[in-house]
């Protein structure tokens, strides 16, 4: 040994192996304490990690059924579902808020307002882990962009749904209604089980009316997910059950004409088919692009739709009061033949004006100088309106609103469609209720000729017109013509409640239809223009609504006034006269007269419908029947 | 025994059989045989916890390779080449821990590499896990054992040098791995029981200094998650809670190979790593967990066997504090993941996937065989 020191290696050897031993002890204690520990959570607690286990990993998911497809009566689709992709975040999986949202920005072509609306649905209540949309419809692009930087990003993530898609958006908005986002009024009415899964709930139209049997039900899986709620398998899944597909009574074509009519002006068109009640056409000119309502409008393409003085959003087809004018008459017509108040030959003399007594107010009629002597055809063919003031006066209010509510005025008379209005019938009740005024002889004169309180939709003209052509039969309007699979309509659209019309003379309805007739084809009919060369006959009427009153004897001079307060042209009519296809009711806003405006709409929704679509229309229905049940299913 | 021992000295062959294949490649069967085992065996856990990623599994092989030559390289060195070495080495090394705090790499915090130009990237404190008991070893055995109190001192200011200096980098686990790989020697070497007691006692009071002036708030913070993970659940406790639900879901006999969910549905970090005992336990069950405990206490009592059996204070001191720290390193570990101990980046040993540490171990097991197979009978 180099250090030369007495070294006694037996005894050291006799330390180290005591000391070894010590050790050896040591460590099979240590790894019996680890064996124990391991007994402990494997054996004793094995229960309780194998629940946290599964827990962890496996979560049951909803699985929203998509959404019912919306067909038109040729099988032409209206509204379908197509996958939109949208980046989400999970605000408990993101490392730091605010760093995440700046690399998105970066990342992503996020506006504002999508920052807004994000942090406003983060301060709102809302379930744990639940991821909240950050930007919606992402392109190819930006999910290519995300897909490079995903790593980065812990809580991000790109989903895929079904989102409803109108592919004839601007014909269809306000015929349809759309889907939404569920707002938190919404989420308190519907089934929360129901709709786990689903985003998007009918906002108006037949989305909205429809709304249970488009849903469907929803569905359920268990799924394997990582930490970061990745899915990374299904382990059980129970089906969702498809919403109910639907087809409406809709023509899409009709539908595309009525707009094509009406484009540059504002007006409804609502096309009633009067054997069945099916709304052929419902059109609300100007219309907007519902897609964009879907997923959330921006703030401002909403400010521009809702600022618009041409209205867009406003359907004015179910929702557009209007005074209905000499459309009205008709119905008066046959108030006033049944009620006794006139007969078929009852003949007045029209100096131009009306007057209970030789000092009282003038009410006068259109033509200033008058008809001259009037029998109820000629006043029906003229638009003569001191023939109705005086039938007015000999009815009653209590007579006019009885055969008036008869015709579906003043209160939704229809089915399925939802979201309309029912305008304002005017009676003795109402007028001491709203007014606290007694009813005036002067407001039945008013109510005589469709002015005064009355107001009446579009929709509910169409309706009373079709009533004319049945006859009196009711047939309430609706929307939904079949479903899709083996659930009956019948199951689903509300029971009509209306009871026929009947009249003491049955024959007064072919009288009225014939003076109607009159209208069109008559050789001093207001609308014997628009009529002109038609190869069937019709029956229609003509009327012009003052959107202001004149005061008495004042000139109206349509020049003068500033083109908004100027009349809404209207027409009402049906055709053929003998066998309606179709009952229209037409208004343009501020069209001006009746006859010149919205006759010829009408005539061309005629001639359209009962020439045009009747002849081609069952090949266009058998091409697009199969093209749709091929693009979609 | 002591006097069959000294009897056999003077005999050239003193085990009476012939010297074997295995004398001549200076290899210890027993051990090489425990060690495969375990290799091969951790290559199945890993190739699951790495979620069925092959190419970790081929790195870890090759680096297994490498390692395993390195470990021969070792065996082949007389002790006293690493005896002679230990001074300079251990120089070297205090020259490279302070190098690494002024120019080191690293990553999270820590400078914890040595890049220097022509040299791979290397870590200093990892080659003071084998060279600080080595000095320790080399300064003690110079002298009669058991040191002398003064002895001691020095032996302990040997290993707190180091210590310290890892510690800046800062790098807890390794820093307490090399101490403890020193003090083991401090106490293989005869410390007496009463300066042991002594020593615990200072080290207790010692802990709540530690605490305010010498920890950094992310250890700090794993101390305390420690002591109620779920305090933090989605945090700094996650890690925790995940590899202990991973390994009492494992139950008896475990989910199955590649069957453990907790590991593949990345509920458990860092699951081919520090944590792969857990994919372990929780895919073979507590039977799987048994059967590894066993192979690690197979290979500490081989080598507490051949720290015995060797022939000079050098040698048992080195051999008997690798040894240890082996275990260390296993206790830890597994101590850690089911939630004994607090969360330090210490892995299992020649399982979890990383190099370094998987070198430094091999080189380790490299140094016992080369004191068992270069056994002379003659006393030293």
């Amino acid at each position: 040994m180099p250090w030369g020191e007495f070294k006694d290696t037996a005894a050291e050897r006799r330390l180290f192996q005591r000391r070894a031993f010590v050790m050896l002890l040591m460590v099979f204690l240590l790894l019996a304490g680890l064996v124990a520990r391991m007994y402990q959570l494997q054996i004793v607690e094995h229960d309780i990690y194998t629940t946290l286990s599964d827990k962890n990993r496996v979560q049951v998911q909803s699985v929203p059924p998509p959404r019912g497809l919306v067909y038109d009566r040729n099988g032409i689709l209206l509204a379908e579902n197509r996958p939109v992709f949208s980046v989400t975040v999970v605000p408990e999986r993101v490392g730091g808020m605010d760093a995440t949202l700046d690399q998105l920005v970066r990342i992503l072509d996020i506006s504002d307002e999508d920052l807004e609306r994000f942090q406003r649905r983060l301060r709102e209540p809302r379930r744990p882990f639940q991821e909240i949309p950050l930007r919606y419809d992402l392109t190819e692009d930006e999910i290519a962009r995300l897909a490079v930087h995903r790593h980065e990003l812990p809580g991000v993530e790109v989903e895929a749904e079904l989102v409803r898609y109108y592919p004839h958006s601007e014909l269809t908005a306000h015929a349809l209604g759309f889907v939404g986002r569920i707002n938190r009024d919404e989420l308190q009415r519907i089934d929360p089980v129901n709709y786990a899964g689903t985003n998007y709930i009918g906002k108006s139209g037949v989305e909205r009316f429809y709304e249970e049997l488009l849903h469907g039900k929803v569905g359920y899986q268990h799924v394997e997910t990582n930490a970061r709620g990745r899915t990374l398998r299904v382990l059980e899944r129970e089906n969702p059950v498809p919403g109910e597909d639907l087809e409406l009574h809709i023509d899409l074509r009709l539908q595309n004409r009525a707009h094509e009519l009406l484009d540059g002006r504002r007006g409804a068109i609502v096309a009633i088919e009067p054997a069945t009640g099916g709304i052929l056409a419902l059109a609300s000119v100007p219309g907007f692009d519902a897609n964009k309502f879907v997923t959330g409008i921006s703030v401002a393409d909403y400010g521009e739709l809702r600022d618009s003085k041409d209205k867009p959003l406003f359907n004015r087809a179910l929702r557009g009061q209007y005074p209905p004018g000499s459309t009205l008459k008709p119905m008066l017509a046959i108030a006033a033949l049944d009620s006794g108040a006139v007969t078929r030959d009852h003949t007045i003399w029209d100096p131009g004006y009306f007057q209970f007594n030789s000092s009282g107010r003038r009410y006068r009629d259109w033509k200033r100088g008058g008809h001259g002597w009037v029998d109820l055809t000629y006043a029906m063919a003229q638009s003569c309106d001191v023939y109705f003031y005086e039938a007015a006066v000999e009815m009653g209010v209590d007579t006019m609103h009885s055969y008036l509510s008869r015709f579906g005025f003043g209160e939704d008379a229809t089915l399925d469609v939802s979201g309309a209005l029912s305008g304002l019938l005017p009676s003795r009740d109402w007028k001491r209720a709203m007014r606290n005024e007694p009813w005036y002889p002067g407001d039945s004169v008013n109510l005589g000729i469709g002015q005064g309180f009355m107001l009446a939709t579009p929709l509910q003209l169409a309706t009373a017109t079709a009533l004319i052509a049945n006859r009196g039969e009711w047939v309430e309007p609706r929307l939904l013509k079949d479903i899709q699979g083996d659930r009956s309509v019948d199951e689903f659209l509300p029971s009509e409640t209306h009871e026929p019309l009947k009249l003491k003379d049955p024959s007064d309805w072919d009288f009225i239809a014939d003076a109607m007739a009159e209208v069109m084809h008559g050789t001093k009919g207001t609308a014997r223009s628009a009529a002109r060369g038609a190869s069937y006959r019709m029956a229609g009427k003509t009327g012009t609504a003052q959107v202001f009153s004149l005061a008495e004897d004042e000139e109206y001079e349509a020049e003068e006034v500033r083109e908004r307060l100027r009349d809404h042209a209207l027409f009402v009519g049906f055709a053929p006269l003998d066998n309606p296809q179709i009952a229209v009711a037409v208004i343009v806003e501020n069209g001006g007269g009746g006859s010149s405006t919205a006759a010829p709409v009408a005539r061309a929704l005629f001639d359209a419908w009962l020439l045009e679509f009747s002849a081609a229309g069952d090949d266009a229905a058998l091409i697009s029947k199969t093209d749709a049940e091929s693009g979609v299913h | 025994m002591a006097t069959r021992e000294v009897l056999g000295s003077t005999a050239s062959n003193p085990l009476g059989r012939p010297r074997g294949i295995w004398s001549v490649l200076h290899v210890d069967p027993i051990l090489l045989l425990l060690l495969i085992a375990l290799v091969s065996g951790g290559l199945f856990v890993l190739y699951s916890g790495a979620d069925r990623n092959f190419e970790v599994v081929k790195a870890q092989g090759i680096r297994f390779g490498i390692a395993f030559a390195v470990m021969l390289v070792f065996a082949q060195l007389d002790p006293s080449v690493f005896r002679r070495w230990a001074p300079w080495l251990y120089g070297l090394g205090l020259i490279g821990l302070v190098a690494v705090i002024f120019v080191g790499v690293g990553a999270k915090g820590a400078q914890r590499w040595l890049a220097l130009p022509g040299l791979p990237r290397f870590q200093p404190s990892e080659l003071m896990k084998l060279v600080v008991p080595m000095m320790a070893a080399w300064y003690l055995s110079r002298h009669f054992l058991p040191p002398k109190l003064s002895r001691i001192g020095v032996g302990l200011v040997i290993v707190l040098l180091p210590m310290v200096l890892i510690m800046k980098q800062p790098d807890l686990g390794t820093s307490l791995l090399v101490g403890m790989a020193g003090l083991f020697v401090v106490f293989f070497a005869g410390m007496s029981w009463k300066l042991i007691s002594a020593f615990v006692v200072m080290v207790s009071v010692a802990a709540p200094v530690m605490w305010f002036f010498g920890m950094r708030d992310y250890q700090k913070q794993r101390v305390l998650t420690l002591l109620d993970p779920q305090s933090d659940p989605l945090g700094a406790g996650w890690n925790i809670i995940q590899s202990k639900t991973a390994i009492g879901s494992g139950g008896l006999d475990g989910k199955g190979w590649l069957q453990g969910t907790q590991s593949h549905l990345e509920f458990l970090p860092e699951s081919h790593t520090d944590f792969i005992v857990a994919v372990l336990a929780e895919e073979f069950g507590f039977i799987g967990m048994l059967i590894l405990i066993s192979v690690y206490f197979l290979i500490i009592l081989r080598c507490l066997y051949i720290s015995v059996t060797a022939q000079d204070s050098f040698s048992r001191l080195v051999a008997g504090a690798l040894t240890m720290t082996f275990f260390i390193y296993v206790f830890v570990n597994v101590g850690m993941v089911s939630g004994l101990l607090p969360v330090v980046g210490v892995p299992l040993p020649l399982v979890s996937y990383g190099g370094t540490s998987t070198v430094t171990l091999m080189a380790a097991f490299g140094i016992l065989m080369s004191i068992h197979t270069h056994r002379r009978m003659i006393t030293a």
